[in-house]
């Protein structure tokens, strides 16, 4: 073929997909799960809506961006971003060292400690230090002691999470050889097998099981145990994820979402969503 | 009784959901599957008759490389194929761009999920359906090839006029069961995001929490969805061998 | 090329192969069971023996294996009598159980009629003679009809299986980590999906091939009467091709 056929069957098949083409970053594809109540969901009429979804809109707004969304499945979302299905993924992803060697992110939007939700009237509902918040980037006495009895409490049960999720490598690291560990494509699903009884616990963010206590079917559900937040697995909060590549438009969305930061939008999205603010 | 209670219930809910939305999101999912079958079933067909050519040759490279299509995208889970195609494809597709300049050296070039999805499925229906195209080659009758050689007939008319039209008819029982495949191998694609009627249902079912209830009504109709095409390939393999029935 | 990357890759997906095998096998075995009962169920004569195959037969084999999968495992559990029974609930409770469940009701509809076809392509001559020859309709079976029927099956069979071998991938979406289910484990780790899939395809490959090589070989020792004698210095020609 010649060089001429090509560059035309390139043309065409240009025309006909949705490339990440703008040099200058007018449009933009943003990848969300669609399945992350209340960060991202699907409503009835199969649209995405949600905490994210209005920070993606405010900050298009701002940096004069055209964005549309695609529904990504999370355990494709990294590798569909370097891949280039998207430009942006915005999926209540925890900001980590062992992400940032493979992408890029803004300035965090929410933080978002971890929990346990368990059955109210299961063995698990008398674990100990619930509610307490332990912070793991301290490193001290307390976190080691709540660690120490939080892989004494699981040993033996079954814990569900989502695969490739901060949760998960925490699993890894403090849970794995005690526990027996469920690797779920959605935090949905581990939330219908904890209903089931398939698993004792299921691991994930608390802002996220705010949402399933909130539906009718979770009523004999509870938070069980402490929370964590911080440390290098955990990491300083959620932010929107980037290929390493686009640093311009990572900087116009850094600045846009300052702005919105700033002026409170963001709270508000949060309260409306969450009844609490997220993004202290 | 209290089943009774209970299933009504069950089916006012059903309704609830239904008429909320997701009903018609269920009706787009059909109409997406079906539209992933078509498109999957004629690069299928195209990638088929090749294949079955080159297995049929008698150039040994040729055979090879038929026999190596057919096992490979036979032999390999369906799943395995459709990420390498949604992966792979965006891949491919920039390293040509970039090569020809078309797009600068760091842009990407997007493979549509829709466009990965059929050409995945395109290409195992395609090793399927080689297998039915050779099978119905090999089942018309020698002496009928030798007389339209000894007729004089070109290549190409023998082909027109007495290869394909005999393959056709042979072809159509083996390609409805290739298409209830194809059928079934399209709810594979909803891992890459189409949104076929397996991912509908699968979205409702998680975000409505009633997963009973959306992948009974996706099995169905996908149900109907096979049981209809049955009749229609029925009529199809009746017109195709019309010259082969006695009048009554 | 990054090759320890590959090895390293391969070998993690291999140590998968035996929950693989373990699907694989126990999904075909009930799979054969409940095939044979469907099969004896049709040919049993009655009406609505008949009814209830043809039913179960266009049901499982009209709808996607994965739909099966998730009505098994995330359906049947929202029912509380399935949560509460003391005989149900050990089983569905498990995604291992509940994949080799949802295969082998799958595949036995597959199989049913596979054994029906193959039940029916029995040559009514050869029946008829043992008939004359006064065997007993056990006898007849056992020596006559079940020989032939098993050998004429074969072939669509070992098709069967191979599409076995693939079904078992779907099973990573319920939790399980076989070898489908530890590629995409080690894909999301280095985000390297090409590289990760390109591998796990070349062991299902290769184990496809080989059961395929068995069944051929199987078949090729079971028809020695359809080959031609092999002339005085020749090799027997190599095995059919069957996948």
């Amino acid at each position: 073929m010649t060089s001429s056929r090509w560059i035309a069957l390139a043309a065409l098949a240009l025309t006909c997909s949705t490339p990440a083409m703008a040099k200058d970053w007018k449009t933009v594809t943003v990848a969300m799960e669609g399945s992350y109540a209340p960060w991202n969901q699907t409503d009835a009429s199969g649209k995405i809506v949600g905490f994210e979804v209005d920070i993606l809109n405010d900050v298009c707004a701002r940096a004069k961006l055209e964005c549309s969304i695609v529904a990504q499945d999370w355990d494709g979302v990294i590798p569909g971003l370097t891949a280039g299905k998207f430009d942006i993924v915005m999926d209540g992803m925890s900001i980590t060292e062992e992400r940032m060697k493979t992408i890029d992110f803004s300035i965090p939007y929410a933080s978002s400690p971890v929990a346990f939700l368990a059955d109210k009237n299961g063995p698990l509902a008398q674990m100990s230090n619930t509610g307490k918040m332990i912070d793991l980037s301290k490193d001290d006495a307390e976190s080691k002691a709540a660690l120490d009895t939080l892989r004494k409490e699981l040993t033996g049960k079954n814990v569900g999470l989502q695969v490739s999720t901060t949760e998960a490598t925490f699993a890894d690291k403090y849970l794995k050889d005690v526990a027996n560990i469920h690797e779920y494509k959605t935090t949905d699903e581990h939330d219908l097998d904890l209903m089931a009884g398939r698993i004792d616990v299921a691991f994930a963010d608390t802002t996220y099981f705010l949402g399933t206590l909130a539906k009718p079917d979770a009523k004999d559900l509870e938070f069980v145990g402490p929370q964590f937040k911080g440390g290098p697995i955990l990491g300083p909060g959620i932010g929107a994820a980037f290929r390493k590549t686009d640093k311009d438009l990572q900087d116009i969305y850094n600045k846009a979402l300052k702005a919105a930061l700033d002026d409170g939008s963001v709270s508000k999205y949060s309260m409306q969503w969450f009844k609490i603010d997220i993004t202290k | 009784m209290e089943f009774l209670n209970d299933l009504k219930d069950q089916v006012w809910t059903a309704y609830e959901l239904l008429a909320a939305g997701w009903g018609v999101q269920l009706l787009w999912g059909i109409a997406w599957t079906l539209a992933v079958t078509v498109v999957s079933m004629m690069i299928g067909a195209v990638l088929g008759s090749l294949v079955a050519a080159a297995k049929l040759s008698h150039r040994g490279g040729l055979r090879f490389i038929g026999e190596s299509y057919t096992t490979v995208f036979r032999g390999e889970p369906e799943l395995l194929i459709i990420y390498l195609f949604y992966y792979g494809g965006t891949q491919v597709l920039t390293g040509v761009a970039r090569s020809t300049g078309s797009i600068g050296s760091a842009d990407i070039l997007n493979m549509p999920s829709f466009l990965g999805g059929v050409l995945a499925v395109g290409i195992i229906s395609g090793a399927y359906q080689a297998e039915v195209f050779r099978g119905s080659f090999l089942a018309i009758h020698r002496g009928e090839l030798e007389a339209a050689r000894a007729y004089g007939m070109s290549p190409w008319l023998r082909f027109r006029l007495v290869i394909m039209p005999q393959v056709l008819r042979l072809a159509v029982p083996g390609l409805g069961n290739v298409w209830q495949l194809t059928i079934k191998d399209s709810a594979l694609i909803s891992v890459t995001g189409v949104a076929e009627l397996m991912l509908t249902a699968n979205k409702a079912a998680r975000s409505t929490h009633h997963s009973l209830l959306f992948y009974t009504l996706a099995g169905i109709l996908y149900l109907v969805m096979t049981s209809i095409s049955t009749p229609i390939f029925d009529r199809a393999e009746r017109y195709t061998s019309r010259s082969f029935t006695r009048p009554k | 090329m990054d090759f320890d990357f590959y090895l390293s890759t391969i070998w993690s997906v291999l140590k998968a192969l035996p929950l693989t095998l373990e699907i694989w096998f126990f999904g075909i075995a009930f799979g054969l069971l409940i095939a044979t009962g469907l099969t004896w169920l049709r040919a049993s004569g009655y009406k609505s023996g008949e009814y209830f195959t043809r039913a179960y037969v266009f049901v499982f084999r009209g709808s996607p294996l994965l739909v099966q999968l998730y009505l098994v495992y995330f359906g049947l559990s929202q029912f509380d009598f399935v949560r509460h029974s003391p005989i149900l609930w050990p089983i569905l409770r498990d995604p291992m159980y509940c994949t080799i469940v949802a295969m082998a009701l799958n595949t036995a509809a597959y199989e049913s009629e596979i054994f029906r076809g193959a039940l029916r392509a029995v040559p009514v001559g050869q029946i008829e003679a043992a008939k004359a020859f006064g065997m007993s309709a056990f006898t007849r079976f056992r020596l006559v009809t079940l020989p032939i029927a098993l050998r004429l099956a074969l072939p669509a069979y070992s098709t069967e299986i191979i599409l076995m071998t693939k079904a078992t991938a779907l099973a990573s979406v319920v939790t399980i980590m076989e070898m489908m289910g530890t590629a995409q484990k080690i894909q999301h780790d280095t985000f390297r999906p090409i590289e990760v899939l390109t591998c796990a395809g070349v062991i299902y490959l290769l184990l496809n091939l080989s059961i395929a090589r068995l069944f051929a070989w199987v078949e090729h020792r079971l028809s020695p009467h359809l080959r031609a004698p092999p002339e005085q210095g020749q090799q027997v020609k190599p095995v059919p091709e069957v996948l």
